[in-house]
């Protein structure tokens, strides 16, 4: 054919519509501001039920990773994200549907090789470079604190 | 017996398809060709408990429906010719454990029903069957396991992303019979035009059919414009663009170009972003409506083509461009002139 892969790149870039970014962004605002909003809400009230701020900062993490896993399970979760995209993905809510889906998706495979070797599938490479970044820093912190006075 | 002109063989005597079913479920079931449909799901489990055991049941459902139709049993069948998009083909090869019948499965991802409809179409013009079945499914939530990501994660899917039809269709093929008759097939090269974009694959795919058409019209010396429709199997909606583009370059004008991913759903009304995709989508739209309204003749001559994306997952990963694959047949309501009546 006349067109070679280089100019078929080049109709593809123009034949492929883009993601609407600004009402992408929009929707990722308002729903994550929101779950936001109700963590904030939900230690507010921890901490008027009397706990101790650091415990009601635990609980409401807590609230929210088992309210997220009722919704996925319930398959609301999705249906949401499909919408919501980073608003849903990037709160604590989101890693705990990246845990619950596949627990979920692969039961029928067996709780070990399905549930057990499925269930970190998408997170992780979140929780194991989100580790290497805590002790990169944690090596850089040892190196630079005397000289923040500290 | 055929003749081969270039990469496409032409039958002297055009196998007759002589019936055809079309299974498929919920979404399906709410888009703009449901009517056409022999049976439609409203639960896309089938009361089964895993996706994979639900693709098995909607093949043989879709089979024994055909074989209804044609008013036939299974012990009449020489060879079913089927596939999907399974690792290893499981979906047909557990629909037939189930059935005494020999079984050739086949691989060409969304391009397999051409591909079985063409296989099947040259045994029985060799006379080397009288009955053979050919068949694809595809089932979306098997698909999004195996090549996406669980069903209840949350993600986004992007414009150019295709929405993979849970469906299945199916083609008894004879040697002789009325109709809608198999005049010719050409089957496709590989083509990769460098595109490695998983949720693109209406791109990926695009140069294949291409490829495959402008084939098809130098070994027949046929226009684009004799045919009442061409029909490919699954570019969608960014895939259908670029394949007009590519064809203008060559100088052939597709203006009577429809695609089984755009007709199968409402593109905006359903949210499948760029259309349907998946080995069930054109094997479903080719017996739910292109082989119907050539049997009505509100058509006589059509191309219908099924196009395939030859990725895997770990392709994928590894960073390798997605070939593509199309296959190609002329399909035609009645004989043409001077060939005696099946």
């Amino acid at each position: 054919m006349k067109t070679d892969p280089k100019q078929y790149g080049s109709l593809v870039k123009k034949a492929s519509p883009p993601s609407p970014v600004w009402k992408d962004c929009l929707w990722a605002f308002v729903v994550g501001g929101g779950i936001c909003l109700l963590g904030e809400a939900l230690r507010k009230a921890y901490a008027a039920w009397g706990f101790t701020l650091t415990d009601a900062g635990a609980m409401t993490s807590a609230t929210l990773v088992g309210l997220s896993a009722v919704l996925t399970a319930l398959g609301w979760y999705q249906k949401l994200a499909a919408k919501a995209g980073a608003g849903t993905l990037v709160p604590i809510t989101g890693f705990a549907n990246a845990v619950v889906s596949p627990a979920i998706e692969f039961r029928c495979e067996g709780l070990v090789t399905g549930v057990g070797a499925k269930m970190f599938l998408i997170a992780g490479p979140v929780i194991v470079y989100g580790m290497l970044a805590s002790v990169a820093w944690g090596v850089l912190w040892y190196l630079i604190r005397p000289f923040m006075g500290g | 017996m055929a003749t081969r002109r270039g990469d496409t063989l032409l039958f002297a005597k055009p196998p007759s398809i002589t019936a055809f079913g079309a299974v498929g479920g919920k979404k399906e079931g709410e888009g703009p060709l449901a009517a056409g449909f022999d049976l439609l799901f409203e639960d896309n489990t089938l009361q089964q408990d895993t996706w994979e055991k639900a693709e098995s049941t909607l093949q043989r459902h879709c089979l024994e429906l055909t074989l209804q139709k044609a008013q036939t049993t299974l012990d009449k069948v020489n060879l079913v010719l089927a596939g999907d998009l399974q690792n290893q083909c499981t979906a047909s090869n557990y629909t037939l454990r189930g059935l005494d019948v020999p079984f050739a499965g086949l691989y060409g991802a969304c391009s397999t029903m051409a591909e079985a409809v063409a296989l099947a179409a040259c045994l029985a013009s060799a006379g080397l069957v009288d009955r053979a079945a050919a068949m694809t499914s595809s089932h979306f939530c098997a698909a999004e396991r195996q090549f996406r990501t669980p069903l209840e994660y949350g993600g986004k899917r992007t414009p150019t992303a295709q929405w993979t039809a849970t469906a299945a269709g199916c083609c008894l093929v004879q040697p002789a019979g009325n109709g809608p008759f198999v005049r010719a097939v050409t089957f496709g090269r590989v083509r990769d035009y460098e595109v490695t974009d998983i949720n693109n694959m209406g791109a990926a795919m695009a140069p294949a059919a291409a490829n495959t058409i402008l084939q098809y019209l130098r070994d027949t010396g046929s226009r684009a414009e004799d045919f009442d429709a061409v029909y490919t199997g699954d570019l969608g909606l960014v895939g259908s663009q670029l394949l007009k583009e590519l064809l203008e370059a060559e100088g052939v004008s597709l203006d009577n170009h429809a695609d089984c991913g755009l007709l199968l759903f409402d593109q905006a009304a359903q949210q499948v972003q760029a259309g349907g995709s998946g080995a069930g989508c054109s094997a479903s739209v080719l017996c739910a409506h292109v082989l119907p309204r050539l049997r009505a003749g509100e058509l006589e001559r059509v191309l219908f083509l099924s196009t395939g994306a030859l990725m895997s997952q770990t392709t994928f990963l590894q960073g390798e461009s997605i070939p593509g694959i199309a296959h190609l047949l002329e399909l035609c309501a009645t004989k043409p002139e001077g060939e005696a009546a099946g």
